[in-house]
């Protein structure tokens, strides 16, 4: 009965983590070309933002903020491979070939994604409308009849409330604060609110996509983003901007002068060393 | 209120922190951290400490608000039970005829 090597302590034991599956909707088999191509929108969206806010580490005002940019921008990391997977299904190719190996045109990222860094204000004005966003677009993907992107936006809308939660807390801190930080706010906000209107541009592939349950209609996101980018506003006590939308044309491949440079320093090392592991 | 950080050299505010593991569970201190503010000091425990499935509840208490024991006090303050056997349960004999002891 009584085991003379017992611990007096009781059993330490270690036990096992238990991993989730990495890759979100990996399950769900190959996509339709439409299907993939949508996914290229979602995917890339979410790449952009994550290759920028990647440069704030070991830039951020405190490292505690360090990590929480680190932290959002690897989430979005991994809503970019699960919907990159998916979409390379449909042609034969990793989530890698298409970070990778695309060239600028077939990005399908939005300009809001590629707009620069600025300083930590334009940063977090970017992270509220791309927060926002995301929010509302993977809520609604979630019911999707394609069951690839209900799975993986199921996954990432716990992540990217989060991510709202984190922008507007810096958003009331920024424009309640102090004179400069609210100066600061406010100029970000002016330079970021054009590229919220192409968000919400309906065009033929999400038409055929949404009548038949798979994607969002993108004019339809419009309301309930602006309602929430004007309820965060006005907790902020700033103004709307009067600024004109851009023309903004990533959906189609015609990006900004800032995707370059983005894609440049993103693609160099796997180009330089094609294949290369470590 | 001031604002912390309008000085740009004055560093954030040091929190500690506390994490409950599972239901049932008390807080556990896990360490301390910077933040302008208790909201962002949750928000900055959940991303530093809670990366992998550490707790489901946070505590963060401002480090000016914790009262510490003298360390140069030790002898006086945590030497004097050595010795006082009898401040132990198994001190004492099971007196005859108690079960389940």
């Amino acid at each position: 009965m009584s085991d003379p090597h017992a611990d007096v302590h009781g059993d330490v034991t270690v036990h096992e983590v238990e991993l989730a599956e990495e890759l979100a909707g990996s399950g769900a088999g190959v996509a339709s070309p439409d299907v993939a191509e949508y996914a290229m929108y979602l995917g890339d969206d979410a790449l952009i933002l994550a290759q920028q806010l990647g440069w704030w580490i070991s830039r951020a005002p405190e490292l505690e903020e360090d990590v929480a940019l680190a932290n959002i921008a690897l989430d979005l990391l991994g809503h970019a491979r699960s919907f990159l997977h998916y979409a390379g299904s449909a042609s034969g190719r990793s989530e890698d070939d298409l970070a990778y190996w695309r060239d600028e045109p077939e990005f399908r990222s939005a300009w809001l994604f590629e707009q620069p860094n600025g300083d930590f204000a334009h940063t977090i004005a970017r992270q509220l409308f791309a927060s926002l966003y995301f929010e509302a677009l993977y809520r609604g993907l979630a019911g999707s009849t394609d069951a690839g992107l209900a799975a993986i936006a199921a996954k990432a809308v716990k992540e990217v409330v989060y991510h709202v939660d984190h922008a507007e807390q810096w958003m009331l801190r920024l424009a309640l604060g102090t004179d400069e930080s609210r100066r600061r706010i406010t100029v970000a906000v002016a330079d970021l609110w054009p590229y919220l209107d192409e968000l919400f541009r309906d065009d033929a592939l999400t038409g055929r996509l949404a009548a038949a349950g798979a994607a969002i209609p993108p004019g339809s996101l419009r309301a309930p983003v602006m309602d929430a980018v004007e309820d965060v506003m006005r907790r902020c006590e700033l103004q709307a901007p009067e600024v004109p939308y851009s023309a903004a044309g990533g959906r189609s491949g015609r990006h900004s002068s800032q995707l370059g440079y983005i894609l440049a320093e993103m693609q160099v090392l796997a180009r330089a060393h094609p294949g290369a592991t470590w | 209120m001031s604002t912390p950080g309008a000085d740009p050299r004055e560093p954030w505010p040091l929190w500690e922190v506390f994490v409950r593991a599972n239901r049932g569970l008390s807080h556990v201190h896990v360490g301390s951290l910077h933040a302008p503010d208790a909201e962002m000091a949750i928000r900055n425990a959940r991303d530093l400490y809670t990366r992998r499935n550490e707790g489901v509840s946070i505590w963060v208490v401002s480090a000016e608000a914790v009262t510490t024991s003298d360390p140069g006090a030790r002898d006086e303050w945590f030497e004097s039970p050595a010795g006082k056997n009898y401040r132990h349960a198994r001190y004492y004999e099971k007196a005859e005829g108690v079960r389940h002891l």
